[in-house]
């Protein structure tokens, strides 16, 4: 359990010959597997950092066998980190605090503005405040169970022993969260589960802890150990003798192509919601760093596993530019309906009787009605707006919305009591579509919202790629197959305060490492591939803005690659996707320059990533033939229509090795094994 | 600047009171002007108290003049590209009107001096050293009595956003019950010292106030 | 819908700028502001004219990213950000001038972008409570009472966009100031720099030429997040508090 200096190489070394017939090579009852030919079949991966021995003991005897460097060492290592919401900010401050020399990267003009600012709910952490019967452990078991048995458990088990860390450092930081009368912090329960252990800050909790994490980064800049450079983005990893040493980032408002090396380069760069274009991530969040990293040998993993929010706000024309979501605590009160018959879509809903509304939610699951889990609740949405029986704006050909209807709550609770428990999201609603929740039913329609997948790590948060971490929703690590409400911020500052600090350092004893300069071949080399990668965008020259490629590709994904898929849809979506992403490199069109402020040419890289992550979530998305958490595969369902998880074959972690522009990727199976849980198969009738 | 604006407030108030006095006919009047020379004797020389007012309320002058002449400065180097659209959506007129009003009672200020204390400008020729005929004499005119009004009317809106901001400054402020009684203190004393001083000359144009 | 739009737009941060005038048709009411903008980039660019930069992010109207001056007024008519301001708070024939933040503080980066960072450095300077990580106590130790931690919350809701300042009369920050300033000095976690703080937080909001604050109160109207006047008074009264402490 030693951390062996070599350890990192012995893992690639493993992994690095595809051998396209595997014995491990998973497929049902030895038939081909459904997207043979699509990818090759490679050596499986192991994690060789997990430590071994009882669950609740691995944490501590990693941290205790981390090596020290040395505080006068310190001020010679140095670490890039890419990205500044919660996971990015917290490693930036915590790192520079122990003295190591950072930069911290991020795309918006400030710091403060990542998108980990969004999240509404909560935060868990295994407190037991309420003494409700909550523990490390039952935090652990909730989240593995509701990451569909598909998350590593050793990881799971550590975010939730530190979760309770996370906690104290926020509010000693001046984090204000909600508290009781008697001073003491409050908690709600959060997401279905049992107990309260959810800690919130008004519909805000996401803004409070960032800008705690923030505030944390912002008094490292003036102690001088952090360099922020804000309006950067990393458009190239740079790896010198088979490590990351720095990244390529473009000056977004000088267009100037910098180099910046260091000995570790964390990405804390978040997830690819946006590949379905429509999502409620930021217009800018990408998947651009984690795929540079990942095209030049850092895996990616379960890129498919997606989350869907049942309950965001629906598309309302074909201008829609990103998709906002409102707390599902809506679920509790409200009940959601579609009209029976067709032809009463366009009524208006008040006027369309009782007996001429399905409750399908509440007809389907009566022993959970409108509070079954996200994936449940979106896919039936899906399902009743493609029987055409959805409502709202007609968008394309179909109506893509349901009634979320507060009538009953407000006749039996009164207007006042809804106001007060739900008057901030009525408020919401009512700004972005003009209409009145209180009066006309609210429309609601499953939208992106969190990935699962990310980047492969070990236990360390390190990726394939020596002094390469990844942390936060850029990494696939906890989760599993479904995220747990109040869970991602957990995580992201989990990640960041505790968990990095302990990992990069270990990694960072082997330093110093070789100097090298901007001169050297492997940098010049990576420079003058983003150089030539922009110079092609700008001269294209096309007819087609990016914007509508990108809308194409969201619309491609959402249809074959989102709440519910199949072998012929995935199939297709992979032909759909490569054929526009062969028109896109023949026909876009950027205007501008590469020299000044160019938002067209910002995106036009990033779509241009999107393509090929697509097409890897479609390939990742068709090999898996089972459904579980956020990834419901219709080939794979009870005789009631329920997800099918298929333990036996697909039991693993799914890392994708990048091959040549053109060859098929490389799967490598990290087995998943459970000493601490028993893996049951979910129920919610 | 907001400690200043109080000395003054406290000395318009108080001026404004002596003001008044002429409602109780010539004698009284004079004999309250007097008394401002010689209040304090004999601890202090004739007109001690007086000087000592006097070089607090040029302090003050000093004081604040040059921190609004540097917010003035640093507001226009804040924005030195003007809007080409702006809307004021919520300040009032008297928070506007800040710098300019405080220019025009500047102005008024020294006429006002030279009118009454140092030049003693009696505009129809009477006489000059009785104050009381003389402050008779000016607001007969109804040229003056309308410059002192223009000048009442600044002096309320300065006061008015003056209380309210001097109150913020000092940091007594701090919730919305605190902010709402501010604004009305400010009105208040608006009222009350500018109108307060507005009577005198009113009703010595209405010809109530008569030598 | 239709509408006129008079737009500032100018290349970089040396170039001059001016207005442009643009028309657009078949704008939706149920559009988004931005999403408007998107419709005339999608247009200017088929038409191979550079699109108008303007900045936004989250389009929920939490991040600060977006801020744009809409008729004269921060954000526009509406007390939201410009990214949750919609279409239909305009009417068919409408003319809207669109103009940047205008600051020097703010220094104008490309058409309606500006540069912000004047912010993070007031924050650099003070804006926070110095704990290490791992070496905070139990968050039950030190109780807060709830009205005390509302409060704080309710100020920290600032989402750094610079509407107070862009609306400011004098181009002042004092609203964002005293909002962190605020805070941060609401909890016991906060008082040991309480002094230091509200001290540095001026002297960088002065050094970075912002103005001064008259107590005029367009800030807080223009605030997306209503942070109240108040916290401008908390900020004096602390800045008192340190100078009597010599600090």
């Amino acid at each position: 359990m030693t951390a062996e200096k070599d350890t990192v190489l012995d893992m690639t070394d493993l992994t690095q010959s595809p051998e396209a017939d595997s014995p491990e090579a998973h497929s049902p009852d030895d038939e081909p597997n459904d997207a043979a030919g699509y990818y090759a079949d490679g050596t499986p991966l192991i994690d060789k950092k997990t430590p071994t021995g009882p669950i609740d003991e691995r944490w501590e005897n990693r941290k205790f066998n981390a090596r020290l460097a040395a505080p006068a060492n310190r001020r010679n290592l140095s670490v890039i980190i890419v990205g500044t919401g919660l996971a990015g900010a917290s490693a930036a401050a915590t790192l520079g605090e122990a003295g190591y020399v950072v930069k911290s990267f991020c795309y918006q003009d400030s710091p403060r503005r990542a998108h980990s600012i969004a999240a509404q709910g909560g935060i868990n952490a295994a407190k037991n405040y309420k003494g409700d019967g909550d523990s490390v452990h039952r935090l652990f078991y909730d989240t593995v169970k509701g990451g569909d048995y598909r998350s590593r458990e050793s990881n799971v088990d550590r975010l939730a022993e530190i979760s309770r860390n996370i906690i104290d450092q926020c509010v000693a930081q001046g984090v204000p969260f909600a508290r009781e009368y008697g001073g003491l912090l409050d908690n709600r329960s959060f997401g279905g589960v049992q107990v309260s252990r959810t800690f919130y800050a008004r519909g805000q909790t996401g803004q409070q802890l960032l800008i705690g994490a923030y505030q944390a980064l912002e008094r490292q800049v003036a102690a001088g150990t952090v360099e922020t450079f804000t309006r950067h983005e990393m458009l190239e990893l740079v790896m010198v003798d088979g490590k990351a040493r720095g990244i390529i980032a473009r000056d977004m408002v000088t267009g100037e192509i910098e180099t910046h090396l260091a000995d570790v380069v964390v990405l804390a760069s978040g997830g690819y919601g946006n590949v379905y274009f429509l999502s409620t991530n930021a217009m800018g969040c990408n998947v651009t760093a984690t795929w540079r990293a990942h095209r030049k040998g850092a895996y990616m993993a379960n890129p498919c596993y997606t989350q869907i929010h049942p309950t965001c706000i629906p598309v309302s024309g074909e201008h829609q530019s990103k998709l906002t979501l409102m707390s599902e605590s809506l679920r509790n009160d409200g009940r959601i309906w579609v009209p029976k018959n067709r032809e009463d879509c366009d009524k208006d809903p008040r006027d369309i009787p009782e007996d001429d509304r399905d409750y399908y939610l509440e007809r389907i699951y009566p022993a959970f009605g409108n509070l079954v889990p996200r994936d449940i609740a979106s896919r039936q949405a899906k399902n009743v707006c493609d029987e055409g029986r959805g409502v709202g704006p007609l968008v394309g050909d179909f109506r893509r919305g349901v009634y979320l209807d507060f009538t009953e709550a407000i006749e039996r609770m009164g207007k006042e009591a809804v106001e007060e428990k739900y008057g901030n999201l009525f408020d919401m609603y009512a700004q972005i579509t003009g209409e009145d929740p209180y009066e006309v039913p609210m429309r609601i329609y499953p939208a992106v919202h969190y990935v699962m997948g990310g980047l492969w790590v070990d236990y360390d948060l390190q990726s394939t790629i020596p002094g390469l971490f990844v942390t936060g929703e850029a990494n696939f690590s906890d989760h599993g197959a479904n995220r747990l409400g109040a869970s991602a911020l957990m995580q992201g500052l989990g990640d960041g305060y505790f968990v990095l600090p302990n990992t990069v350092r270990d990694y960072l004893a082997d330093g110093p490492f070789e100097k090298i300069d901007e001169d050297h071949p492997d940098v010049v080399a990576a420079r003058a591939a983003v150089e030539q990668r922009i110079n092609k965008l700008l001269t294209i020259n096309g007819d087609r803005s990016v914007d509508s490629f990108h809308r194409e590709l969201g619309h491609i994904m959402w249809e074959y690659c989102g709440m519910e898929r199949t072998a012929e849809g995935l199939r297709k979506g992979i032909d759909l996707i490569r054929s526009l992403r062969e028109e896109f490199w023949r026909n876009v069109k950027v205007l501008g320059s590469a020299e000044s402020l160019n938002q067209s040419l910002e995106k036009a890289g990033r779509v241009a990533d999107f393509f090929e992550l697509g097409e890897l979530m479609c390939i990742d998305a068709l090999h898996r033939r089972e459904s579980c958490g956020g990834h419901f595969r219709a080939e794979s369902q009870t005789e009631d229509g329920e997800a099918l998880r298929d333990d036996e074959h697909y039991s693993y972690v799914a890392a994708w090795e990048f091959s040549d522009d053109g060859e098929p990727p490389v799967l490598h199976q990290e087995h998943l094994v459970y000493t601490a849980i028993e893996m049951k198969q979910r129920s919610y009738k | 600047m907001a400690v200043s604006g109080l000395i003054f407030i406290a000395f318009v108030f108080t001026h404004m009171y002596g003001n008044l006095k002429a409602f109780s006919g010539h004698d009284a009047y004079n004999t309250y002007a007097d008394h401002l020379r010689s209040v304090g004797e004999p601890v202090l020389p004739r007109e001690g108290l007086l000087w000592l007012i006097r070089a607090a309320l040029v302090g003050s002058l000093v004081v604040h003049v040059y921190c609004a002449v540097v917010l003035w400065h640093r507001a226009a180097k804040a924005r030195t590209t003007r809007y080409v659209m702006k809307r004021n959506i919520a300040s009032t007129l008297s928070s506007r009107m800040m710098r300019w009003g405080g220019v025009t009672l500047l102005l008024f200020v020294v006429w006002h001096l030279l009118n009454f204390t140092i030049g003693k400008v009696n505009v129809k020729g009477g006489a000059t050293n009785d104050p009381y005929n003389l402050l008779v004499d000016s607001f007969d005119t109804w040229w003056l009595t309308v410059l002192y009004l223009i000048a009442m009317a600044a002096l309320g809106m300065h006061l008015r956003h003056g209380v309210w901001s001097a109150a913020q400054t000092l940091g007594l402020t701090n919730n919305a019950a605190a902010r709402r009684n501010a604004n009305a203190l400010g009105v208040l004393v608006a009222v009350v010292i500018a109108g307060g001083f507005s009577l005198v000359p009113i009703f010595v144009l209405a010809g109530v106030i008569t030598k | 819908m239709k509408v006129t739009l008079k737009i500032w737009r100018q290349a970089d941060a040396a170039s001059k700028g001016a207005m442009h005038t643009y028309e657009v048709d078949e704008v939706s009411p149920d559009m988004s502001f931005l999403e408007m903008l998107d419709v005339l980039n999608e247009r200017l660019n088929a038409q191979g004219e550079e699109p108008i930069a303007f900045d936004s992010d989250c389009r929920e109207g939490i991040c600060g990213m977006c801020g744009l001056m809409i008729n004269g007024e921060a954000h526009g008519p509406e007390v939201t950000t410009t990214c949750q301001l919609h279409m239909r708070t305009f009417k068919d024939g409408d003319t809207i001038t669109i103009e940047p933040w205008r600051s020097d503080a703010f220094p104008v980066v490309k058409d309606l972008c500006v540069d912000r960072g004047a912010l993070d450095r007031i924050i650099q300077s003070g804006g926070y409570i110095s704990v290490n990580t791992g070496a905070a106590p139990d968050a039950h130790a030190v109780p807060v009472p709830k009205d005390k931690a509302d409060r704080a919350f309710d100020v920290a809701t600032c989402i750094g966009c610079g509407a107070c300042v862009a609306a400011c009369p004098n181009g002042s920050a004092s609203l964002f100031v005293g909002a962190k300033v605020t805070h941060l000095g609401e909890l016991p976690q906060g008082q040991a720099e309480r002094d230091r703080r509200v001290v540095n937080m001026i002297g960088q909001h002065d050094h970075e030429g912002f103005g001064g604050c008259t107590n005029i109160g367009e800030c807080t109207a223009a605030c997306p997040k209503e942070i109240p006047l108040d916290v401008i008074s908390r900020l004096n009264w602390d800045l008192h508090a340190a100078l009597r402490h010599g600090k």
